[in-house]
Protein backbone atom coordinates (compact mmCIF):
# COMPACT_ATOMS: atom_id res chain seq x y z
CA UNK A 1 0.00 0.00 0.00
CA UNK A 2 3.01 2.31 -0.07
CA UNK A 3 1.96 5.46 -1.83
CA UNK A 4 3.97 7.41 -4.36
CA UNK A 5 3.09 11.05 -3.96
CA UNK A 6 4.12 13.85 -6.28
CA UNK A 7 4.90 16.96 -4.24
CA UNK A 8 4.57 20.33 -5.92
CA UNK A 9 5.84 23.37 -4.07
CA UNK A 10 4.19 26.41 -5.53
CA UNK A 11 4.98 30.10 -5.42
CA UNK A 12 2.45 32.41 -7.04
CA UNK A 13 1.44 30.69 -10.27
CA UNK A 14 4.63 28.62 -10.56
CA UNK A 15 5.92 25.23 -9.61
CA UNK A 16 9.24 25.80 -7.87
CA UNK A 17 12.05 23.80 -6.44
CA UNK A 18 14.86 24.54 -4.06
CA UNK A 19 17.62 22.94 -2.10
CA UNK A 20 17.09 22.61 1.67
CA UNK A 21 13.77 24.29 0.85
CA UNK A 22 15.64 27.48 -0.02
CA UNK A 23 16.99 29.11 -3.15
CA UNK A 24 13.72 28.62 -4.95
CA UNK A 25 13.78 28.17 -8.71
CA UNK A 26 10.83 28.42 -11.05
CA UNK A 27 10.14 25.19 -12.93
CA UNK A 28 6.87 25.80 -14.73
CA UNK A 29 3.09 25.60 -14.69
CA UNK A 30 1.99 23.27 -11.86
CA UNK A 31 -1.11 22.16 -13.80
CA UNK A 32 0.94 20.63 -16.59
CA UNK A 33 3.12 18.76 -14.16
CA UNK A 34 0.16 17.60 -12.07
CA UNK A 35 -1.64 16.32 -15.16
CA UNK A 36 1.41 14.34 -16.21
CA UNK A 37 1.82 12.79 -12.76
CA UNK A 38 -1.85 11.82 -12.72
CA UNK A 39 -1.48 10.09 -16.07
CA UNK A 40 1.75 8.42 -15.02
CA UNK A 41 0.10 6.84 -12.00
CA UNK A 42 0.85 9.05 -9.01
CA UNK A 43 -1.19 7.84 -6.05
CA UNK A 44 -1.70 11.35 -4.72
CA UNK A 45 -0.59 14.92 -5.14
CA UNK A 46 0.59 17.41 -2.54
CA UNK A 47 0.55 21.14 -3.20
CA UNK A 48 2.40 23.38 -0.79
CA UNK A 49 2.12 27.15 -1.08
CA UNK A 50 5.71 27.96 -0.22
CA UNK A 51 5.22 31.62 0.54
CA UNK A 52 1.78 31.44 2.14
CA UNK A 53 2.99 32.08 5.66
CA UNK A 54 4.72 35.19 4.44
CA UNK A 55 1.43 36.61 3.17
CA UNK A 56 -0.63 35.00 5.90
CA UNK A 57 -2.91 33.14 3.55
CA UNK A 58 -3.01 30.31 1.06
CA UNK A 59 -3.09 31.45 -2.54
CA UNK A 60 -3.71 28.08 -4.09
CA UNK A 61 -7.51 28.13 -4.27
CA UNK A 62 -7.61 28.83 -8.00
CA UNK A 63 -4.89 26.33 -8.79
CA UNK A 64 -6.67 23.72 -6.67
CA UNK A 65 -9.97 24.39 -8.46
CA UNK A 66 -8.28 24.05 -11.79
CA UNK A 67 -6.57 20.81 -10.78
CA UNK A 68 -9.82 19.29 -9.58
CA UNK A 69 -11.28 19.84 -13.05
CA UNK A 70 -9.32 17.02 -14.63
CA UNK A 71 -7.43 15.14 -11.97
CA UNK A 72 -9.21 12.43 -10.02
CA UNK A 73 -6.75 11.38 -7.35
CA UNK A 74 -6.38 12.77 -3.84
CA UNK A 75 -4.93 16.19 -3.36
CA UNK A 76 -3.42 17.51 -0.14
CA UNK A 77 -2.96 21.26 0.07
CA UNK A 78 -0.90 23.15 2.60
CA UNK A 79 0.63 26.50 3.32
CA UNK A 80 -1.05 29.33 5.18
CA UNK A 81 -3.91 27.32 6.66
CA UNK A 82 -4.74 29.23 9.82
CA UNK A 83 -8.31 28.40 10.62
CA UNK A 84 -11.20 26.03 10.08
CA UNK A 85 -12.49 28.51 7.50
CA UNK A 86 -9.21 28.43 5.54
CA UNK A 87 -9.33 24.63 5.51
CA UNK A 88 -12.98 24.58 4.51
CA UNK A 89 -12.30 26.88 1.56
CA UNK A 90 -9.55 24.59 0.27
CA UNK A 91 -11.66 21.46 0.79
CA UNK A 92 -14.56 23.07 -1.03
CA UNK A 93 -12.22 24.01 -3.87
CA UNK A 94 -11.22 20.41 -4.51
CA UNK A 95 -8.61 19.58 -1.86
CA UNK A 96 -9.11 16.31 0.00
CA UNK A 97 -6.77 16.98 2.90
CA UNK A 98 -5.11 20.03 4.34
CA UNK A 99 -1.54 20.19 5.60
CA UNK A 100 -0.79 22.47 8.52
CA UNK A 101 2.46 23.63 9.98
CA UNK A 102 3.10 27.24 11.04
CA UNK A 103 -0.33 28.12 12.42
CA UNK A 104 -0.58 25.10 14.71
CA UNK A 105 2.84 25.81 16.20
CA UNK A 106 1.51 28.81 18.09
CA UNK A 107 -2.04 27.47 18.23
CA UNK A 108 -1.95 23.68 18.64
CA UNK A 109 -5.68 23.53 19.39
CA UNK A 110 -6.24 24.31 15.69
CA UNK A 111 -5.43 20.63 15.13
CA UNK A 112 -8.28 19.58 17.43
CA UNK A 113 -10.67 21.99 15.74
CA UNK A 114 -9.78 20.74 12.26
CA UNK A 115 -9.94 17.08 13.27
CA UNK A 116 -13.30 17.51 14.97
CA UNK A 117 -14.74 19.37 12.03
CA UNK A 118 -13.35 17.41 9.09
CA UNK A 119 -12.14 14.19 10.66
CA UNK A 120 -8.57 13.18 11.41
CA UNK A 121 -8.10 11.66 7.96
CA UNK A 122 -8.35 15.16 6.54
CA UNK A 123 -5.63 16.74 8.66
CA UNK A 124 -1.98 16.32 7.71
CA UNK A 125 0.73 17.64 9.99
CA UNK A 126 3.56 19.04 7.91
CA UNK A 127 6.88 19.03 9.71
CA UNK A 128 10.13 20.54 8.51
CA UNK A 129 12.77 18.72 10.52
CA UNK A 130 16.38 19.76 10.97
CA UNK A 131 18.82 17.53 12.78
CA UNK A 132 20.28 19.12 15.89
CA UNK A 133 22.28 16.24 17.36
CA UNK A 134 22.35 12.48 17.13
CA UNK A 135 18.80 11.20 17.48
CA UNK A 136 17.29 14.68 17.78
CA UNK A 137 15.54 16.91 15.30
CA UNK A 138 13.96 20.34 15.67
CA UNK A 139 10.77 21.42 13.92
CA UNK A 140 11.11 24.45 11.64
CA UNK A 141 8.63 26.57 9.73
CA UNK A 142 8.74 28.88 6.71
CA UNK A 143 10.67 26.51 4.45
CA UNK A 144 13.21 25.64 7.09
CA UNK A 145 14.01 29.24 7.97
CA UNK A 146 12.29 29.71 11.31
CA UNK A 147 13.22 27.73 14.41
CA UNK A 148 10.35 26.76 16.67
CA UNK A 149 12.26 25.24 19.57
CA UNK A 150 9.97 22.21 19.33
CA UNK A 151 11.48 18.75 19.37
CA UNK A 152 10.16 16.82 16.35
CA UNK A 153 9.25 13.66 18.22
CA UNK A 154 7.43 15.30 21.09
CA UNK A 155 5.64 17.62 18.67
CA UNK A 156 4.51 14.71 16.49
CA UNK A 157 3.24 12.83 19.52
CA UNK A 158 1.31 15.88 20.72
CA UNK A 159 -0.15 16.50 17.26
CA UNK A 160 -1.28 12.88 16.88
CA UNK A 161 -2.88 13.06 20.30
CA UNK A 162 -4.70 16.20 19.16
CA UNK A 163 -5.97 14.45 16.07
CA UNK A 164 -3.75 14.67 12.98
CA UNK A 165 -4.35 11.73 10.69
CA UNK A 166 -1.12 11.77 8.75
CA UNK A 167 2.35 13.28 8.96
CA UNK A 168 4.27 14.81 6.07
CA UNK A 169 7.81 14.59 7.37
CA UNK A 170 10.27 16.70 5.40
CA UNK A 171 13.94 16.56 6.15
CA UNK A 172 15.29 20.07 5.58
CA UNK A 173 18.82 18.64 5.67
CA UNK A 174 18.17 16.16 2.87
CA UNK A 175 15.70 18.15 0.80
CA UNK A 176 16.96 18.85 -2.70
CA UNK A 177 20.25 17.03 -2.14
CA UNK A 178 19.31 13.78 -3.96
CA UNK A 179 21.30 11.96 -1.28
CA UNK A 180 18.41 9.93 0.06
CA UNK A 181 15.74 10.32 2.71
CA UNK A 182 16.61 10.82 6.36
CA UNK A 183 15.82 7.22 7.25
CA UNK A 184 16.74 7.67 10.90
CA UNK A 185 14.28 10.54 11.27
CA UNK A 186 11.51 8.60 9.55
CA UNK A 187 12.12 5.51 11.63
CA UNK A 188 12.11 7.48 14.86
CA UNK A 189 8.64 8.82 14.01
CA UNK A 190 7.09 5.67 12.49
CA UNK A 191 8.21 3.68 15.54
CA UNK A 192 6.19 5.88 17.84
CA UNK A 193 2.94 6.71 16.06
CA UNK A 194 0.14 4.72 14.48
CA UNK A 195 -0.86 7.24 11.80
CA UNK A 196 0.72 7.11 8.35
CA UNK A 197 3.98 8.95 7.68
CA UNK A 198 4.97 10.43 4.32
CA UNK A 199 8.74 10.67 3.95
CA UNK A 200 9.81 13.76 2.05
CA UNK A 201 13.12 15.26 1.03
CA UNK A 202 16.20 13.68 -0.47
CA UNK A 203 14.98 11.33 -3.17
CA UNK A 204 17.65 10.83 -5.81
CA UNK A 205 17.39 7.22 -6.92
CA UNK A 206 14.98 4.33 -6.54
CA UNK A 207 17.15 2.61 -3.93
CA UNK A 208 16.40 5.56 -1.64
CA UNK A 209 12.71 4.69 -1.72
CA UNK A 210 13.37 1.03 -0.96
CA UNK A 211 15.49 2.04 1.99
CA UNK A 212 13.05 4.47 3.58
CA UNK A 213 10.25 1.92 3.23
CA UNK A 214 12.12 -1.14 4.43
CA UNK A 215 14.26 0.52 7.11
CA UNK A 216 12.25 3.63 7.94
CA UNK A 217 8.79 2.01 7.63
CA UNK A 218 7.50 4.99 5.65
CA UNK A 219 3.90 4.60 4.51
CA UNK A 220 4.36 6.92 1.57
CA UNK A 221 7.09 8.87 -0.16
CA UNK A 222 6.83 12.37 -1.53
CA UNK A 223 8.80 12.97 -4.71
CA UNK A 224 9.61 16.36 -6.16
CA UNK A 225 12.93 17.08 -7.91
CA UNK A 226 13.29 13.66 -9.49
CA UNK A 227 9.87 13.98 -11.05
CA UNK A 228 9.98 17.64 -11.99
CA UNK A 229 13.29 17.20 -13.79
CA UNK A 230 12.26 13.74 -15.01
CA UNK A 231 15.48 12.17 -13.77
CA UNK A 232 13.48 9.27 -12.32
CA UNK A 233 10.21 8.98 -14.22
CA UNK A 234 7.22 7.94 -12.14
CA UNK A 235 6.35 5.04 -14.41
CA UNK A 236 9.80 3.57 -13.96
CA UNK A 237 9.74 4.04 -10.19
CA UNK A 238 6.36 2.36 -9.97
CA UNK A 239 7.44 -0.53 -12.14
CA UNK A 240 10.52 -1.20 -10.05
CA UNK A 241 8.58 -0.84 -6.83
CA UNK A 242 5.85 -3.21 -7.99
CA UNK A 243 8.50 -5.84 -8.59
CA UNK A 244 9.79 -5.44 -5.06
CA UNK A 245 6.59 -4.71 -3.16
CA UNK A 246 3.68 -6.85 -4.40
CA UNK A 247 1.13 -4.66 -2.58
CA UNK A 248 1.66 -1.70 -4.90
CA UNK A 249 -1.31 -0.58 -6.94
CA UNK A 250 -0.82 -1.82 -10.47
CA UNK A 251 -1.02 0.93 -13.05
CA UNK A 252 -1.46 0.14 -16.69
CA UNK B 1 -28.23 14.69 -20.14
CA UNK B 2 -28.59 12.93 -16.82
CA UNK B 3 -28.98 15.23 -13.90
CA UNK B 4 -27.27 14.25 -10.66
CA UNK B 5 -28.20 15.92 -7.40
CA UNK B 6 -25.43 16.17 -4.83
CA UNK B 7 -26.38 17.08 -1.29
CA UNK B 8 -24.34 20.09 -0.22
CA UNK B 9 -24.54 20.13 3.56
CA UNK B 10 -21.25 21.81 4.38
CA UNK B 11 -19.23 18.62 4.81
CA UNK B 12 -16.17 18.08 2.77
CA UNK B 13 -15.19 17.55 -0.80
CA UNK B 14 -18.40 18.49 -2.58
CA UNK B 15 -16.54 20.17 -5.40
CA UNK B 16 -14.45 17.07 -6.22
CA UNK B 17 -17.51 14.87 -6.22
CA UNK B 18 -19.48 17.27 -8.40
CA UNK B 19 -16.58 17.65 -10.78
CA UNK B 20 -16.13 13.88 -11.20
CA UNK B 21 -19.82 13.47 -12.08
CA UNK B 22 -19.61 16.36 -14.54
CA UNK B 23 -16.53 14.85 -16.10
CA UNK B 24 -18.58 11.68 -16.63
CA UNK B 25 -21.20 13.60 -18.55
CA UNK B 26 -23.75 14.48 -15.89
CA UNK B 27 -25.29 17.81 -15.14
CA UNK B 28 -24.77 18.38 -11.42
CA UNK B 29 -27.01 20.23 -9.01
CA UNK B 30 -25.47 21.03 -5.64
CA UNK B 31 -28.21 21.71 -3.16
CA UNK B 32 -29.47 21.45 0.38
CA UNK B 33 -33.07 22.29 -0.51
CA UNK B 34 -35.54 19.53 0.42
CA UNK B 35 -37.73 20.09 -2.64
CA UNK B 36 -34.77 19.76 -5.03
CA UNK B 37 -33.54 16.67 -3.24
CA UNK B 38 -36.95 15.01 -3.37
CA UNK B 39 -37.35 15.69 -7.07
CA UNK B 40 -33.87 14.34 -7.91
CA UNK B 41 -33.55 11.40 -10.28
CA UNK B 42 -30.13 10.39 -8.87
CA UNK B 43 -28.99 11.47 -5.43
CA UNK B 44 -25.45 11.57 -4.03
CA UNK B 45 -24.58 12.05 -0.37
CA UNK B 46 -20.86 12.80 -0.24
CA UNK B 47 -18.99 13.53 2.92
CA UNK B 48 -15.64 13.92 4.49
CA UNK B 49 -15.48 14.50 8.17
CA UNK B 50 -16.80 13.43 11.49
CA UNK B 51 -20.03 11.44 11.71
CA UNK B 52 -21.64 13.52 14.45
CA UNK B 53 -20.98 16.77 12.57
CA UNK B 54 -22.34 15.28 9.38
CA UNK B 55 -25.58 14.20 11.02
CA UNK B 56 -25.87 17.55 12.76
CA UNK B 57 -25.47 19.39 9.46
CA UNK B 58 -28.16 17.19 7.88
CA UNK B 59 -30.52 17.76 10.84
CA UNK B 60 -29.86 21.50 10.82
CA UNK B 61 -31.16 21.54 7.24
CA UNK B 62 -34.03 19.15 8.12
CA UNK B 63 -32.65 16.70 5.58
CA UNK B 64 -32.74 13.38 7.44
CA UNK B 65 -36.43 12.74 6.77
CA UNK B 66 -35.99 14.10 3.23
CA UNK B 67 -33.27 11.54 2.52
CA UNK B 68 -35.41 8.74 3.98
CA UNK B 69 -38.33 9.81 1.81
CA UNK B 70 -36.13 9.95 -1.32
CA UNK B 71 -34.66 6.51 -0.60
CA UNK B 72 -38.13 4.98 -0.21
CA UNK B 73 -38.97 6.18 -3.73
CA UNK B 74 -36.64 3.55 -5.18
CA UNK B 75 -34.60 6.09 -7.19
CA UNK B 76 -30.80 5.62 -7.33
CA UNK B 77 -28.88 6.82 -4.29
CA UNK B 78 -25.20 6.63 -3.41
CA UNK B 79 -23.44 7.63 -0.21
CA UNK B 80 -19.69 8.13 -0.36
CA UNK B 81 -17.32 7.70 2.61
CA UNK B 82 -19.02 9.51 5.49
CA UNK B 83 -22.12 9.57 3.27
CA UNK B 84 -22.08 5.76 3.32
CA UNK B 85 -21.39 5.52 7.04
CA UNK B 86 -24.34 7.78 7.91
CA UNK B 87 -26.68 5.30 6.19
CA UNK B 88 -26.22 3.02 9.19
CA UNK B 89 -27.89 2.99 12.61
CA UNK B 90 -25.13 4.47 14.74
CA UNK B 91 -21.43 5.09 15.21
CA UNK B 92 -19.01 5.05 18.09
CA UNK B 93 -16.91 7.90 16.62
CA UNK B 94 -16.33 10.54 19.36
CA UNK B 95 -19.17 9.01 21.46
CA UNK B 96 -22.30 7.17 20.32
CA UNK B 97 -24.20 8.99 17.57
CA UNK B 98 -27.30 7.97 15.70
CA UNK B 99 -27.23 7.72 11.91
CA UNK B 100 -29.94 7.64 9.26
CA UNK B 101 -30.78 3.99 9.96
CA UNK B 102 -31.42 3.12 6.32
CA UNK B 103 -29.14 0.07 6.42
CA UNK B 104 -29.02 -1.98 9.61
CA UNK B 105 -25.66 -2.04 11.31
CA UNK B 106 -23.10 0.11 13.04
CA UNK B 107 -19.97 2.05 12.27
CA UNK B 108 -16.94 1.06 14.32
CA UNK B 109 -13.32 2.13 14.60
CA UNK B 110 -10.74 0.19 12.61
CA UNK B 111 -8.70 -1.51 15.36
CA UNK B 112 -5.07 -0.45 15.58
CA UNK B 113 -4.09 -3.81 17.00
CA UNK B 114 -4.69 -6.87 14.87
CA UNK B 115 -5.61 -10.33 16.18
CA UNK B 116 -2.24 -11.52 14.98
CA UNK B 117 -0.45 -9.11 17.30
CA UNK B 118 0.64 -6.80 14.48
CA UNK B 119 -0.47 -3.21 14.56
CA UNK B 120 -1.88 -1.38 11.59
CA UNK B 121 -1.94 2.31 10.71
CA UNK B 122 -5.20 4.15 11.30
CA UNK B 123 -6.52 6.03 9.34
CA UNK B 124 -6.52 3.53 6.52
CA UNK B 125 -5.12 5.74 3.78
CA UNK B 126 -4.22 4.68 0.30
CA UNK B 127 -5.11 2.52 -2.67
CA UNK B 128 -6.42 -0.86 -1.68
CA UNK B 129 -7.99 -3.79 -3.44
CA UNK B 130 -11.78 -3.78 -3.48
CA UNK B 131 -13.12 -7.32 -3.79
CA UNK B 132 -16.64 -7.71 -5.08
CA UNK B 133 -18.63 -10.35 -3.16
CA UNK B 134 -19.26 -13.45 -5.23
CA UNK B 135 -23.04 -12.99 -5.05
CA UNK B 136 -22.66 -9.63 -6.82
CA UNK B 137 -19.93 -10.53 -9.30
CA UNK B 138 -20.90 -9.81 -12.85
CA UNK B 139 -24.44 -8.79 -11.99
CA UNK B 140 -24.23 -5.45 -10.26
CA UNK B 141 -24.89 -2.55 -12.60
CA UNK B 142 -22.66 -0.07 -10.72
CA UNK B 143 -19.62 -2.37 -10.76
CA UNK B 144 -20.23 -3.67 -14.25
CA UNK B 145 -17.28 -3.49 -16.67
CA UNK B 146 -14.90 -3.70 -13.71
CA UNK B 147 -12.95 -6.75 -12.64
CA UNK B 148 -14.04 -8.71 -9.56
CA UNK B 149 -11.30 -6.89 -7.75
CA UNK B 150 -9.93 -3.44 -8.44
CA UNK B 151 -7.89 -0.77 -6.66
CA UNK B 152 -9.54 2.29 -5.17
CA UNK B 153 -8.57 5.09 -2.85
CA UNK B 154 -9.54 4.86 0.81
CA UNK B 155 -9.15 7.37 3.58
CA UNK B 156 -11.05 6.60 6.76
CA UNK B 157 -10.69 5.58 10.39
CA UNK B 158 -14.09 3.91 10.82
CA UNK B 159 -15.87 1.19 8.94
CA UNK B 160 -19.48 0.08 8.66
CA UNK B 161 -20.44 -3.36 9.90
CA UNK B 162 -23.80 -4.23 8.32
CA UNK B 163 -26.05 -6.53 10.39
CA UNK B 164 -27.02 -8.37 7.24
CA UNK B 165 -23.95 -9.60 5.41
CA UNK B 166 -25.96 -9.81 2.23
CA UNK B 167 -25.88 -6.02 1.98
CA UNK B 168 -22.08 -6.11 1.59
CA UNK B 169 -21.35 -5.52 -2.07
CA UNK B 170 -17.58 -5.54 -1.72
CA UNK B 171 -14.99 -5.67 0.97
CA UNK B 172 -11.33 -4.95 1.32
CA UNK B 173 -8.61 -6.56 3.39
CA UNK B 174 -6.72 -3.99 5.39
CA UNK B 175 -3.86 -5.94 6.92
CA UNK B 176 -6.12 -8.67 8.23
CA UNK B 177 -9.13 -6.50 9.03
CA UNK B 178 -12.15 -6.70 6.72
CA UNK B 179 -13.22 -3.21 5.75
CA UNK B 180 -16.69 -2.90 4.24
CA UNK B 181 -15.80 -1.29 0.92
CA UNK B 182 -19.27 -1.00 -0.59
CA UNK B 183 -22.84 -1.83 0.35
CA UNK B 184 -26.06 -2.20 -1.57
CA UNK B 185 -29.61 -2.40 -0.37
CA UNK B 186 -32.20 -2.15 -3.13
CA UNK B 187 -31.67 1.27 -4.74
CA UNK B 188 -29.20 2.43 -2.10
CA UNK B 189 -25.47 2.18 -2.68
CA UNK B 190 -22.67 3.13 -0.35
CA UNK B 191 -18.94 3.32 -1.06
CA UNK B 192 -16.37 3.64 1.68
CA UNK B 193 -13.69 4.37 -0.91
CA UNK B 194 -13.74 7.51 -3.02
CA UNK B 195 -14.77 6.82 -6.63
CA UNK B 196 -14.18 10.50 -7.36
CA UNK B 197 -10.53 10.05 -6.30
CA UNK B 198 -9.82 6.62 -7.72
CA UNK B 199 -8.70 7.58 -11.19
CA UNK B 200 -10.27 5.89 -14.21
CA UNK B 201 -11.64 2.98 -12.15
CA UNK B 202 -13.59 5.35 -9.97
CA UNK B 203 -14.87 7.27 -12.98
CA UNK B 204 -16.24 3.99 -14.40
CA UNK B 205 -18.26 3.48 -11.23
CA UNK B 206 -19.57 7.02 -11.46
CA UNK B 207 -20.57 6.53 -15.11
CA UNK B 208 -22.38 3.33 -14.20
CA UNK B 209 -24.25 5.08 -11.39
CA UNK B 210 -25.29 7.86 -13.76
CA UNK B 211 -26.68 5.23 -16.14
CA UNK B 212 -28.93 3.66 -13.49
CA UNK B 213 -32.64 4.10 -13.92
CA UNK B 214 -35.20 4.13 -11.14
Amino acid sequence: MTRLIARLDIKGPNLIKGVHLEGLRVIGDPQLFAQKYYQDGADELIYIDSVASLYGRNNLVDIVKHTAQNIFIPLTVGGGVRSVEDANLLLRSGADKVAINTACMSNPSLINELANRFGSQCVVLSIEAKKTSKGHWEAYTDNGREKTGKDVLSWVLEAVERGVGEVLLTSVDQEGTKKGFDVELVKMVTDKISVPVIASGGMGEIAHIFKVISEGAADAVALANVLHYDTQPLKLIRKEMSAKFPFMRPVS
Amino acid sequence: MNKITVIDYGMGNVFSVARAFEHCGAEVLLTDKPSEILSASHLVLPGVGAFADGMQELRKRSLTSVILEYVSSNKPFIGICLGMQMLFDATEEFGIHEGLGIIKGNVVAIPVNGNDGRSRKVPHIGWNKVMVKSSFQGNDPVFKSLDHSFYSYFVHSYTAIPSDEKTILADCDYQGFAVTAAVKQNNVYGCQFHPEKSGETGLSIIRNFISLTA
